[in-house]
């Protein structure tokens, strides 16, 4: 009698374990589908023509996607620029003075802004700046990003630089060094890979962000570098073309995604190789 | 600026033993200038950067702000003009000017709720696969990672794979089981926000539960536990704050998310019949309608729908973040 309760006890720990390896393996069923899917239905498409051609209209074979290229890449430069200086110079304050009242505000802010859906943040951009500028724009997807950007760079800045001993600070200042010049040329080359990593996961965020470029960067069928007129990027390339009945615009959409994906599995990973290198911990 | 302060660090050792005394007293008397000159210009820099520091600072709190303040000031015409019904009217008719937001709000519950539902079982398994069963060697490492990538696949990419291979499969099921067969709908959308919320609840989870002191487990161990009992009734219980927080930031999550729902939702403003039917939620509707939003009142009661979400969102982030801190501070 008691022997069987005790197995019956040990099978059912056994049975828990299985039931935990099956589902944690099957959790991983569904990214493999996606990626071998979407690498499947792009890889084919994508060659030396689609990169540096336009859409063509409906109707024509061929075509590329030069124009959302280049527009990603400018709509992300231009958010980088100024979110990156911004957010490390507030995780610099935030680590700096751990205990003051703005500190605190300043950090629940950056909790908050972490949670904002981010179809809001384009609401927010579009009255910001779409409505005052008279019309969609690079800059006012730009802008949107730039926000979504903040609380990862923040809270990475923030992190790395307290877990820098207190004595490398002390050092710097005994030696008489002023106090921007302990920080940016002590502190912040000391946790400069954690600032790096949390930078890089920032970009690879908002380079698949579709919602806040709906009604700011707007997209654009032609090749523009003017960041003050709507600019057509990745991801919105791709909703416009998935949702349309047409099969060749399917065709782009399918090259654009693989495309899209490679390059935001390549930046993760590549924060992920940092991170173990220089052994931050995030 | 720079190179004359390094070359200073190293003469001053000089200047204070007394060998350069040899040199002129003219010459001494500039250096002396020249460096009370410097270090009045670092003073100015020291101060000008600690200037900045607080008023980047400042800065992020007025960002935040400042979006609350657009949010509310924006809406308000639509406040107006709906008052609190504006979240239980059953119709939204941008053309007759009825904007009740019952259809989305139910949506975006359905969609959350049930999406939250399907994933639990799966990010805890990961979470105690990772925090309990295999901390360390290769195979947890890839599977660590391998989650971590799937919140790193763009929504625009799990909508269109849901559009191109998922809604004809729901189809297929669809007209087995007797129902419409649409394939949009709100089953659809909860399927993929199922799978892109599971890395949320995961990776905190598996945080939490490496977290409970060894003490704890070995003594349960000591008094004849099993592994499963040493899990249920040790591990569980002490890592529950942290596990609530976990389905509170997926749950965060899957309310703001747009893109993929958007696709594979179906987008009518009809309130669904059952969790088969295509529907709305509150952020397909605004990324839907934003632009194409063509009176005042229309575009207040699309920005209306902004602040809900903003402050749903924004008070279950809280509540999460609050429960990971008491946790971690026990």
């Amino acid at each position: 009698m008691n022997n069987t309760l005790v197995k019956y006890r040990i099978g059912k720990s056994i049975g828990f374990q299985a039931l935990t390896i099956l589902l944690s393996v099957a959790c991983v069923l569904p990214l493999i589908f996606i990626l071998v899917y979407i690498i499947q239905a792009g890889i084919t498409k994508i060659n030396w023509h689609f990169i540096t051609n336009l859409p063509k209209p409906v109707g024509e074979i061929g075509g590329g996607i030069a124009n959302a290229l280049v527009g990603s890449i400018i709509i992300i430069a231009c958010a980088s620029l100024m979110a990156v200086p911004f957010g490390i110079l507030c995780g610099i304050y935030l680590s700096e003075n751990k205990t003051s009242k703005l500190a605190y505000w300043s950090r629940l802010c950056v909790d908050i802004l972490q949670g904002v859906p981010s179809i809001v943040i384009g609401i927010i951009a579009y009255f910001w700046l779409v409505k005052p500028l008279g019309g969609f724009s690079a800059l006012s997807g730009s802008v949107a990003l730039g926000i979504m950007m903040l609380p990862i760079i923040v809270r990475s800045t923030e992190e790395t630089l307290k877990l820098l001993p207190d004595t490398l600070r002390e050092a710097a200042f005994a030696l008489g060094l002023p106090f921007h010049r302990v920080i940016l040329k002590v502190i912040v080359p000391c946790g400069i890979s954690g600032i790096l990593s949390g930078v890089m996961l920032s970009i690879a965020r908002i380079t698949g962000e579709t919602a806040p470029l709906l009604f700011t960067a707007f997209g654009n069928p032609y090749l523009s570098t003017n960041v003050l007129k709507p600019m057509q990027s990745l991801p919105l390339l791709i909703f416009n073309y998935a949702t349309s009945p047409y099969n060749e615009w399917h065709d782009l959409a399918w090259g654009a995604s693989c495309i899209l994906l490679i390059w935001v599995l390549l930046l993760n990973i590549f924060t992920k190789l940092i991170t173990r290198k220089w052994k931050v911990q995030l | 600026m720079e190179t004359s302060v390094d070359n200073d660090l190293i003469t001053r050792p000089d200047l204070t033993t007394g060998r350069v005394i040899a040199s002129t007293k003219i010459q001494e008397d500039v250096k002396g200038i020249k460096r009370v000159k410097r270090s009045h210009r670092q003073i100015r820099a020291e101060n000008v950067f600690r200037r900045t520091l607080v008023i980047v600072a400042l800065t992020m709190v007025v960002l935040v702000l400042g979006i609350m303040l657009t949010l509310v000031v924006q809406s308000i015409p639509s406040i107006k003009s709906a008052g609190l019904g504006f979240l239980w009217g059953k119709t939204w008719d941008p053309v007759k000017d009825v904007f009740g937001v019952y259809p989305f709000l139910l949506g975006t519950i359905l969609t959350s709720f049930m999406a939250l539902i399907i994933s639990i079982p799966f990010s805890f398994a990961v979470g105690i696969f990772l925090g309990e069963y295999y901390p360390k060697g290769w195979v947890s490492n890839i599977l660590k990672n391998t989650v971590e990538l799937i919140a790193a696949v763009p929504s625009v990419i799990y909508g269109f794979w849901g559009l191109a291979v998922l809604v004809p499969l729901v189809r297929g099921f669809e007209t087995k089981i007797g129902v419409d067969p649409v394939g949009l709908g709100i089953f659809t959308s909860s399927l993929i926000l199922a799978v892109m919320i599971i890395p949320y609840a995961a990776s905190l989870g598996r945080s939490m539960i490496q977290m409970v002191p060894s003490n704890l487990k070995e003594a349960a161990y000591s008094l004849g536990a099993t592994r499963w009992e040493v899990i249920r009734s040790v591990i569980l219980p002490y890592t529950r704050s942290g596990l609530f927080a976990g389905i509170m930031l997926s749950l965060g999550r899957a309310l703001g998310e747009t893109m993929a729902v958007t696709m594979v939702i179906g987008n009518t403003s009809l309130i669904p019949k059952n969790i088969f039917s295509p529907g709305n939620t509150m952020a397909s509707v605004i990324a839907n309608e934003f632009t194409e939003a063509d009176h005042p009142v229309y575009l207040s009661a699309l920005i209306e729908l902004g602040l809900v979400l903003f402050v749903v969102t924004v008070v279950i982030n809280m509540i999460g973040k609050r429960l990971i801190k008491g946790f971690s501070n026990e």
